[in-house]
């Protein structure tokens, strides 16, 4: 077992893990924070996704162990106390999720995103988004919440 | 399993000709968590690269670029002037997976999985790139091609290590491409891979290297179809040759991504493909 | 219930508010299968066969029973036996007993204190396999001297001297055909085939199960049926269903896969042998093992027709693989197969093939897509034949009310032909064709359906309503019963909740498949608030000391129904439910019934695709959905399952197939190499909600989350080969198969 000290949506938290387990592993199962989801376990679906450091990662292709000092970002970190960041509405206003298994990595994909681009063309945000499957809605109210949400933030910026 | 993340490369050797059991190297780790969530590969030891000083630096040397073996493709691609120089080889490992694999994934680590179909690797072989590689020996510069020696296997010898890639200087009047066919627009593995770099001298081509990925048990260089292109401006009955060269030098499989004779007719295609990108960007 | 043609103006049917449970599923909050958690639960991992076909000789656990943190192993000794029929099937998918009868089919599980201890442990089992010969192809299984699978699966329907893989057997049809034929000007017969696919869901399948020794027993599951799941359980485990309560989890996705029964009887033996919770989880890769894919399909099909479009006659032949138990849906293939024309001489046969795969599951619509493929393609050759347009074809010779169907009955009021004008008006139609692309056109049919449905409806002091469904939300349908429900009581769509139910809470629900949910529990919902209202009617007439029948009532309010009735101040849901502890005690309005009216569903897509000659790549430019909804609740979960029928079929067009290599084993068992459609794939694709009522449903509903994977096969395959100039035939259109076709034409 190994000790880890990390910081997970800005707390400080410790944890201890087989060196096999992955962050995904340790997330859901060692600090129930489930909001990352396992799709594949082996970096197809994206339904893990997290920032490590403000890069977005599978988090089941990183070792729990190797946390140790990162900044880890999951979909729980997203909204402000009560309020949603503009991209969980928009996925709400536009009705981007059918049955929502894909929505948390989505969501922590599509804030490092913006962030990194807040003027994305559609091919650019679909690219971005590639490694996150949606089987349920064709992407399409995907894109448009995406694009939506990128053109607010930029008139509130 | 036992985890370790050394913080210098020396300490990296040690642990690893140390360990008595089977021992893993850990760059991006893209490649070695998948296997160890299939249970293909059940190492005794991972060591992590990761935390030694200068493993995510990009650093001009002798005209060219020395890259940290740690150096993910969002840094790789952030490079301005690396891209500048070598845009197929940075292209090549940007095709690699998603923007969450980009994160993480690295030219060392898709060197030294030595799949035929890794995306960077003929590029690098195009590029003339070099390994450095530590053992406990001291540290040996190998080209590229020479790691992979078969499917998933490669020619460093126990308790090796690379530390770095390093791309040669471009030199005026260069260009390189790599193109690869996916049967999806990503998410796939190459099927067929071509790269070209070349250099012009006027409109002609000065010198040329070619190489392929997915169509024989390593990336193949082949001088064949280099020099089908050496002394044209590839003009219809260059290119043709380009590709007859390119198809035949092919020795694929027929598996789940592609068959024979889809694959040798595509490397010819895409080597086509391939030069006319590089030729354009030689000539700036 | 009928049809309301008098419910026209609606307040919120239509509109698109905000679904309920959209903060916790944008925050990570919300619960899927494998989210929930029980303390002192063990892990559990199965294992399974590396053999497509095999004799299980005997299984050693001694070895992993002593593994650290191994705490139970099971095998099909330890379920129920005695079954028969079709639990009998479904305990031989879930454990298999003398044999392994697919690469992936389940040997035996452990329990243990982690993850990694179970899967660890799984490598010390010993298992003495007698490998036998395989097949995994449908044409191939059906030939004198394929491997048996097994004897006497045969269903009565069977003719005889077939093969003993050959399990069932449908035909219908009317007329004389040969006579059609006779009298076509151009006659095309052809053979297509498809390849098995996955419903793909991003969830795999996940469940957290407790049982004592008395046979009672929870589960919690991702699933699209819980009352079912409760069922299945109850025979594989020789109890009783009442004894299994079974909570439905967020699901993601299912697609007519979830619908099946495979890892909660599992996971409830161990949690009986433990005396602990037991968690079991899919990886991937046994999601695509050893769920249920769909049939595969071999099809010879024959139409005529004349010069001016009508189409003579139809014959369709249809053979189908469901994997290693009967099942393959080949009777929906045939009958959906020419349900979008009227003809006067048709004839359908369909066969039911066991291979050496996993059992197949329903995928939305199933057995329909592949039909559409096939007829489609025909329909488009003549066309090109015969110099026609395809949308003026298809009109000609449409199905529309009253028109007799393919399978035998007299069409009640269907939107074919509504669908069809909208295709004809639709920009997409009138512009261009890409240069180097094709343009494809298909129609569509699924029957829909009803099934057994039980909701309740509670009001609170406050006003508010509780309503208590019991078919998973597998799309949205949360919202749509908070619309109905608010409709028809006249409150605000955010004073509802609708909550899944619990199989202890409610009566017997079916599955959410059939595309029922909207409109079963649609019009149960309806219903149960119908029956509060006359409650809440009766408690104003004795406030008010007026006869019930006096009282109506109309926005929210209980009104004197006019003059006679008397002059009183119209009462609301709140008013009366704020007293009703002390009016008459607890208002609870119910429904239950299995409805009959499901109405059938049409579709028309229209796609324009750019064919690479060089290399057999495929893109998709446009894509239009147009479908008959009936009524659309909320047209943002309409235009959803819209598009997502259509990327799924775009998918299954192109890439997605099943690849079994030499040895029968799976070569593609994960989303890398199983190639669904990424985000960079795929276009906008623009929908049109048509609507013509459904007579059978008060607001005219339709279900709508089927019809939409039914046409695109065939439309892209008509863009495809129209682009290339080359008719492909079997699906996936894979850039090799592109290539190969080109090379050869
Ligand atoms: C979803 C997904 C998609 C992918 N798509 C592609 C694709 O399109 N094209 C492609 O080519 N690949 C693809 N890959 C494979 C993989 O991402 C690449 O091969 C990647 O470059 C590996 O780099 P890494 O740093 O993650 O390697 P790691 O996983 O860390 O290591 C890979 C191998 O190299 C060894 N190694 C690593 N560093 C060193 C070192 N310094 N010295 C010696 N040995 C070392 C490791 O022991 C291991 O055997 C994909 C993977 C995933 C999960
Ligand atoms: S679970 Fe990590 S990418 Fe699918
Ligand atoms: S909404 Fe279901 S997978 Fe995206």
């Amino acid at each position: 077992m190994i000790h880890v000290t990390t910081t997970i949506n800005g707390d400080e938290t410790e944890f201890v893990c087989d060196p096999r387990e992955t962050l995904l592993d340790v997330l859901r199962d060692r600090l129930s924070l489930t909001g990352a989801k396992e799709g594949c376990g082996t970096g197809d679906c994206g339904a893990c996704s997290v920032t490590v450091d403000g890069t977005v990662v599978c988090s089941c292709l990183v070792l729990g162990a190797e946390a140790e000092g990162k900044e880890i970002g999951t979909v729980e970190g997203i909204a402000t106390g009560e309020d949603l960041h503009p991209i969980q509405q928009k996925f709400l206003d536009h009705a981007a999720l059918q049955c929502g298994i894909c929505t948390p990595g989505i969501l922590v994909a599509t804030k490092a995103l913006l962030e990194k681009h807040p003027d994305p063309t559609e091919t650019q945000v679909r690219y971005w988004l590639a490694g996150n499957l949606c089987r349920c809605t064709g992407y399409d109210k995907i894109i448009r919440a995406v694009m939506d949400a990128a053109k607010d933030m930029r008139s509130a910026a | 399993m036992q985890y370790q993340a050394p913080d210098s490369f020396d300490a990296a050797v040690t642990l690893l000709n140390a360990e008595q059991g089977m021992a893993r190297v850990l760059a991006g780790g893209t490649d070695v968590l998948v296997q160890l969530r299939a249970g293909t590969v059940e190492p005794d030891l991972i060591v992590d690269i990761k935390r030694i000083p200068g493993v995510h630096d990009i650093t001009a040397e002798d005209g060219g670029w020395r890259i940290g073996a740690a150096v993910s493709g969002v840094e790789l691609n952030a490079h301005a002037d690396l891209c500048a120089d070598w845009p197929g080889v940075a292209e090549a490992h940007d095709l690699i997976g998603s923007t969450q694999v980009q994160g993480r994934a690295t030219l060392t680590g898709n060197l030294c999985t030595a799949s035929p179909a890794a995306d960077s690797v003929p590029a690098m072989v195009a590029a003339g790139a070099t390994a450095r590689v530590q053992g406990s020996n001291g540290t040996r510069d190998v080209a590229v091609e020479a790691v992979g020696t078969g499917p998933f296997k490669v020619s460093l010898a126990q308790g090796e290590v690379i530390t770095s890639i390093f791309l040669p200087a471009r030199g005026a009047n260069g260009g390189d491409a790599y193109l690869r066919f996916i049967p999806r627009t990503e998410m796939d593995i190459a099927v067929v891979g071509a790269a070209v770099s070349l250099t012009l001298d006027g409109d002609k081509v000065a010198s040329a290297r070619v190489s392929l990925g997915a169509v024989a048990p390593t990336v193949l260089l082949v001088e064949g179809a280099a020099n089908a292109i050496i002394g044209t401006s590839l003009d219809d009955a260059a290119m043709d040759k380009l590709a007859a060269t390119a198809s035949a030098a092919c020795n694929p499989i027929s598996d789940k991504r592609g068959t024979v004779e889809f694959r040798t007719k595509i490397a010819g295609v895409l080597a086509k493909r391939a030069a006319k990108i590089a030729y354009d960007r030689a000539k700036g | 219930m009928a049809f309301d043609e008098a419910k026209k103006d609606f307040n919120l049917i239509g509109t698109r508010p905000a679904r309920p449970d959209g903060i916790d599923k944008v925050t990570g909050r919300a619960q899927f299968g494998a989210d929930k958690a029980a303390p002192g639960q063990l892990h559990a991992a199965i294992l399974r066969s590396p053999h497509a076909h095999a004799r299980i000789k005997s299984i050693d656990t001694s070895a992993a029973e002593k593994a650290k943190g191994v705490k139970g192993i099971v095998t099909r000794a330890d379920f129920a036996t005695g079954l028969k029929g079709e639990m009998w099937n479904k305990l031989e998918n879930v454990m298999a007993g003398e044999k392994a009868l697919y690469d992936g089919h389940a040997i035996a599980a452990v329990a243990a204190t982690s993850a990694l201890a179970a899967k660890d442990a799984l490598k010390l089992i010993k298992v003495d396999f007698e490998v036998l010969d395989h097949v995994t192809n449908v044409d191939e299984s059906m030939k004198d001297g394929a491997p048996v699978i097994r004897e006497g699966a045969a269903g009565p329907s069977t003719p005889e001297g077939m093969h003993p893989n050959v399990v069932g057997f449908y035909s219908s049809g009317h007329g004389d055909v040969d006579a059609g034929f006779a009298d076509a000007d151009l006659v095309i017969e052809d053979t297509f085939t498809t390849e098995a696919t996955h419903q793909g869901y991003i969830e795999p399948h996940a469940c957290l199960a407790q049982m004592g020794k008395d046979g009672k027993g929870e589960v919690w599951c991702c699933t699209q049926g819980h009352f079912n799941v409760a069922k299945v359980c109850g025979h594989l485990l020789g109890t009783e269903a009442s004894q299994i309560r079974v909570t439905a989890s967020e699901i993601g996705g299912g697609f007519g896969g979830k619908t099946e029964v495979f890892i909660e009887p599992v996971a409830l033996a161990l949690a009986k042998k433990t005396n602990r919770p037991v968690k079991l989880v899919m990886s991937r890769s046994e999601v695509f093992r050893a769920s249920g894919p769909t049939a595969s399909a071999s099809m010879d099909i024959k139409i005529g027709m004349k010069k001016d479009g009508t189409m003579t006659a139809g014959r369709g032949v249809f053979r189908l693989q469901g994997g290693a138990f009967p099942g393959a849906p080949g009777t929906f293939t045939a009958m959906c197969a020419f349900a979008p024309y009227a003809l006067e001489n048709v004839s359908q046969e369909a066969y039911d093939v066991m291979t050496n795969r996993p059992k197949q599951a329903a995928y939305r619509a199933p057995g329909s897509p592949m039909a559409a493929f096939a007829v489609e393609s025909v329909v488009d050759e003549l066309c090109n034949q015969l110099g026609l347009d395809p949308i003026e074809v298809r009109l000609k010779n449409a199905s529309r009310e009253g028109s007799k169907a393919s399978f035998g009955i007299n069409w009640p009021r269907i939107g074919l032909v509504e669908c069809l004008e909208a295709a004809k008006a639709h920009p997409h139609y009138s512009t261009a064709i890409p240069e180097n692309g094709g343009r494809g056109v298909s129609c569509g049919f699924w029957f829909n359906h009803g099934g057994e449905t039980a909701v309740s409806l509670a009001l609170a002091e406050d006003g508010t309503v509780s309503l208590s469904v019991g078919t998973p939300d597998i799309g949205g349908s949360r919202a749509s019963m908070c619309m109905m429900a608010a409709e028809e009581l006249g409150i605000k769509y955010d004073d509802i909740r609708t909550t899944i139910a619990d199989t202890a809470t409610l009566g017997y629900n079916e599955i959410s498949h059939g595309s029922r949910v909207t409109y079963a529990s649609g019009l149960a919902t309806i219903e149960a608030a119908r029956d509060t209202i006359k409650k809440l009617c009766k408690r104003a007439a004795a406030k008010w000391g007026i006869d019930e029948d006096a009282v109506y009532w109309e926005d929210g309010f209980a009104k004197p129904s006019g003059p006679n009735a008397g002059e009183f101040e119209p009462m609301s849901l709140a008013k009366i439910a704020s007293k009703m502890g002390a009016t008459g005690g607890p208002i609870v309005g119910h429904y239950e019934a299995t409805p009959e009216g499901a109405g059938v569903s049409f579709a028309v897509h229209i796609v324009d695709a750019e064919v690479d000659k060089e290399t057999g790549s495929t893109s998709v430019g446009r894509y239009t959905v147009i479908q008959d909804a009936g009524k659309a609740i909320h047209p943002s979960y309409v235009e959803g399952q819209f598009q997502g029928g259509a990327a799924q079929g775009i998918g299954w067009a192109l890439n997605e197939e099943y690849i079994y290599g030499e040895d029968g084993r799976l070569q593609n068992a994960g989303f890398l190499d199983y190639r669904i459609p990424v985000a960079s794939d795929l276009p906008m694709i623009d929908t049109v909600i048509v609507e013509v009522p459904n007579p059978g449903h008060p607001y005219g509903v339709r279900g709508v989350g089927e019809t939409s994977i039914c046409p695109p096969l065939a439309a892209i395959a008509n863009a495809v080969s129209n682009a290339a100039g080359v008719r492909m035939k079997s699906l996936p259109m894979s850039p090799p198969r592109i290539l190969k076709a080109l090379d050869e034409a």
